[in-house]
Formats: C-alpha cells, sequence, structure tokens
C-alpha cells in the first residue's frame, strides 16, 4: 500500500503559482465631495451605480460600503431568479430585472453563470391550487411565462420531487416558469463593480455612514468612519440597515429587520436540474453550479441585525426538504448563515423619493431582492438622475402605506415572506 | 438555540415562545379622529431600532401567557423579562 501513498509536495516555485487574477476595481479614498453617494456596495447598490454610469451619463459617483464590497446580503442569499409574482405592479419591475438578467453577461462583459433552468412552484391543498392556476393566469396577461403542471409533469422535469399521494402534504401539481433560473451571487457583484469602476465611481470599502447632513430640508453630505462627503444626492441601498440610516435623519420607515438562514450541502453530483420552491412544506432548494444543494425558507420571527439565526429553524427546514427531497437523507450539511432582510407589511419593497429632499430609498426587498437586481439598478438609477420614479418603481412609493395602495404580494408572490 | 426566560416558567428554549413585536403600542385613544397618516402610523410603522427594542412574546408551549422583554436586536441579548402592564425597566446597555 505505501507506495502509492505519494511525498507531500514541497512548497512550488513561485513560477507553478496562478498569476493572480488582476483587480477588477481601484480602491479609492473618498473625494470631499461626489454628485451622488450610494449608501450600500452590495448588488442594488453596485447595479445602481453601472445604471446611473450607463444610462445617465452620471459618473461623479461613489459606493460606500460599511464592510466589503457584496459582503451582506449579496453573498448571502439563494440566488434564485423569477418574475411570476402575482400583481401587475410587482410582475411589471421583476420581468424588467429578468430581462435584463438574460442580457446581463453580454451586458457587463463578465460571466455570471446565468442558468434559466427554471423554477417550479409546488401547491399541496386544493387553496394551493386555485391560488396557483389563478397566478399563472395573471402571468400570462402580463406576459410573463408561466404554465400549470400537474403532478406527472412535475416528475418529469425535476425526478427527484416524491409525488407520490401518500405523504402529509402531496404535490398536488406546480406553477412552472421556464426563464427562471439561478446566476452566481458574487459574480454578478463583481461584474456590475468592474463596470462601474471603468466608468469612474468610486466604490469605498469599510467607509461606515454614521450620520446624514440634512439642511432646509435637504441632504447635503454625510458623515462617515473615513471622513465627511458633500453629496449633491444620496442614495440608500442599505437592505436590513436601511431603518437604521433612516432614523439618522428622524424617518421613520415600515421596516422589520429579520434574520434570514440559508445553507448548503457538501458538494454532489448534478440531480437536482431545476429551482423547486414549496410555500406549504416551506423551503426552496437549487443546485448551485459546483454541486452545493442551496436551500433557504423563512425568516427568524424576532428583530435582528445579528446575522444569525436559531437552529430549530433550520430543522424545520431540514423536514421540509426532506419531505419534497427524499434523496438528500444522507447528504451532510456544510454551512448554514443568515443575512439580515428588512421587511414591509405588504411584502413589496420601497422604491422612489422620500420626505426629504435628494434623498432617495431602496428598502424594504425582504427576502427577494436578489433577483431585483439588475432591474432595481435601473429603476433607481432613473430615480436619482430624474428626480422621479421610473413607471416600474412609481408604484412602490412610502406613502402607499398612508394612501392604502399596498401591493400585497404576502402568499400571492408564491413563497411565504 | 436561545433561552427565553418567561416570567412565570423560568428559562425555556425559543422553540417554546412566539414572537409578537414591538411592546407598548396601545390602541388609539380616539380613533375616529384620526388622520391617515396617524392611522398609517399605527397601523403600519414600528420602531426597527439596531439594540435594546422592547418587544412581546408568548410562552405558547408553556403558560401560554404574554409578557413582555428588552432584548438587544445587535446581540441578541435578552437584558430583560417584565409583566403586561409593567413599566419598561431601565436597563444597563
Amino acid at each position: 500500500m505505501t507506495e502509492n501513498v505519494r511525498p507531500l509536495p514541497l512548497r512550488p516555485d513561485s513560477d507553478d503559482l496562478p498569476e493572480h487574477p488582476s483587480f477588477l476595481w481601484r480602491n479609492p479614498d473618498p473625494k470631499p465631495s461626489y454628485d451622488v453617494v450610494i449608501v450600500g456596495g452590495g448588488g442594488h447598490g453596485l447595479a445602481t451605480a453601472y445604471y446611473l454610469a450607463k444610462n445617465h451619463g452620471i459618473t461623479n459617483v461613489a459606493v460606500l460600503e460599511k464592510g466589503w464590497l457584496a459582503g451582506g446580503n449579496m453573498a448571502r442569499n439563494t440566488t434564485i431568479i423569477r418574475s411570476n409574482y402575482l400583481w401587475d405592479e410587482s410582475s411589471g419591475i421583476y420581468e424588467h430585472s429578468l430581462k435584463l438578467w438574460e442580457g446581463l453577461e453580454e451586458d457587463l462583459g463578465y460571466p455570471i453563470l446565468f442558468s434559466q433552468r427554471g423554477v417550479l412552484n409546488l401547491a399541496h391543498s386544493l387553496q394551493d391550487v386555485r391560488d396557483s392556476v389563478r397566478r399563472v393566469n395573471a402571468n400570462r396577461l402580463n406576459g410573463v411565462d408561466a404554465e400549470w403542471v400537474d403532478p406527472q409533469q412535475v416528475k418529469q422535469i425535476c425526478p427527484i420531487v416524491n409525488v407520490s399521494p401518500d405523504v402529509r402534504y402531496p404535490v398536488l401539481g406546480a406553477t412552472y416558469q421556464p426563464r427562471a433560473g439561478i446566476a452566481k451571487h458574487d459574480y454578478v457583484a463583481w461584474g456590475f463593480a468592474r463596470r462601474a469602476n471603468e466608468f469612474g465611481v468610486d466604490l469605498i470599502q469599510n467607509c461606515e455612514v454614521t450620520g446624514l447632513d440634512v439642511v432646509d430640508g435637504r441632504v447635503v453630505g454625510l458623515q462617515t468612519s473615513r471622513g465627511n462627503i458633500r453629496a449633491g444626492k444620496v442614495a440608500l441601498a442599505a437592505a436590513g440597515h436601511s431603518s437604521v440610516l433612516a432614523s439618522m435623519v428622524g424617518l421613520r420607515l415600515p421596516l422589520q429587520s429579520h434574520p434570514l438562514q440559508a445553507l448548503v450541502s457538501e458538494l454532489l453530483e448534478p440531480v437536482h436540474p431545476t429551482v423547486v420552491m414549496s410555500n406549504a412544506v416551506h423551503v426552496y432548494v437549487s443546485q448551485a453550479h459546483k454541486g452545493e444543494l442551496v436551500m433557504g425558507a423563512g425568516i427568524d420571527s424576532f428583530n435582528g441585525y445579528g446575522q444569525r439565526g436559531a437552529f430549530h429553524i433550520i430543522e424545520r427546514q431540514m423536514s421540509a426538504a426532506l419531505e419534497l427531497f427524499p434523496i438528500f437523507a444522507r447528504a451532510h450539511l456544510l454551512r448554514t448563515w443568515a443575512g439580515i432582510v428588512d421587511t414591509t407589511p405588504d411584502a413589496s419593497p420601497i422604491v422612489g423619493l422620500s420626505p426629504i429632499a435628494n434623498l432617495y430609498l431602496n428598502c424594504g426587498w425582504g427576502t427577494g431582492g436578489f433577483k431585483a437586481t439588475p432591474g432595481v439598478g435601473w429603476c433607481f438609477a432613473h430615480t436619482v438622475a430624474n428626480d422621479e420614479p421610473h413607471q416600474y418603481n412609481a408604484p412602490f412609493t412610502l406613502d402607499r402605506f398612508t394612501t392604502g395602495a399596498l401591493v400585497d404580494e404576502h402568499g400571492a408572490a408564491a413563497v411565504a415572506h | 438555540m436561545q433561552l427565553i426566560r418567561c416570567p412565570w416558567c423560568g428559562s425555556r428554549e425559543e422553540a417554546e415562545f412566539h414572537y409578537g413585536g414591538q411592546a407598548h403600542v396601545s390602541y388609539p385613544e380616539n380613533p375616529a379622529e384620526l388622520s391617515d397618516a396617524e392611522w398609517a402610523r399605527y397601523v403600519f410603522f414600528r420602531d426597527n431600532p439596531r439594540g435594546p427594542f422592547a418587544e412581546r412574546w408568548v410562552h405558547s408551549a408553556g403558560c401560554r401567557r404574554w409578557f413582555n422583554a428588552i432584548r438587544d436586536t445587535g446581540t441578541h441579548d435578552l437584558l430583560a423579562v417584565y409583566r403586561i402592564g409593567d413599566p419598561r425597566p431601565e436597563v444597563a446597555t
């Protein structure tokens, strides 16, 4: 046996090591002043910076990130992309986003592993079936690809789903959106960051905003851990920490921040060809290109900023996954984590103007912000550049909670929040 | 799993409890006189601080009684528990 044991390799010559990849962006110090400062260097902030430059020619822009680029929810989501939302307002912005995803790799000139492998949203009760069929019809009227499939078709699309009638919550059918899919979240962020940097945008990491300067009802600058910065306009894209930022100017938002956990298995051979989501047996599962099963479920119930959650949430998620996919029983859990999601009362985002002049809000995406990344970047950039919302984010105002014009996607949006 | 101190039953696992959101939000005294903006604040707007937060819990799998707690939302540390109707206690932070 011993002849098969190879000696440990010696430290290789530096010549044998691959070249360090070239840096995708500069790491500049903040300048004293910018036309636009975006707070939050996640997917939404970076996409907004990119489209501000590309679509509106605004390049004297800084993106401030308190940690490292795309290290918050952009690094913690389950990368599902779809647009099969019930209401017209939602399908407008999510379908706009999906169309951008379809050309994004070419547009950014950067691989993002966008894979349109489809999404199944399972129905487990008669009410689920009725709601799902209604949503399919609504999607089709809005030009979104959607179809209703029966359990045998579910089995054809994803052979490992248990469609036996002998389980507690049998699969009675599903909605199927073939154009839905997944993408590599880090590459998406890096692609946007690289192109924004090429346009001259300053991406400033380790720069935490500690205060917002408002004069006569107009925002004029920011206090940060790297000094004060004057700003013509300030665009907030800070996800779970939006309430903390808004409270610096006495602005109260209808947001509650919760931990949302996700997890991955060890690397497995390809077994899962699509994305499966179940609202009643609450879990959503896909398989990353590398081979991990990527799963998520519901939020931890309490308000929290701690980026960790309770283990009983993971246990319930695993039991849900095993109900649907008995084949996963022996898969090992590799890693769990949590991000902080900012939820709204109607499970729809807030994207638009604020009561303070030149201060713009992008928050409240809750558990579903990743799929919107290019779409919200496009619309938020339009909002900031023109001081008025784009048609696709116009319904998502802060004052809809006063007027009552809610966009109630709770339950309607194909997954519970 | 986090332990939560029920004021009646003592420390129990978090899974025995349900969360009730912000504490000390009382129904408007003069509902007929409220403007739309005031109704919106009552119905939809709650505090969302990073730090100590007064909130409600119910011991669903125990005594089934509601109580209030002060918990740090940044560290998840439970700083105080107190009975419904008691004033919010001062906590060292």
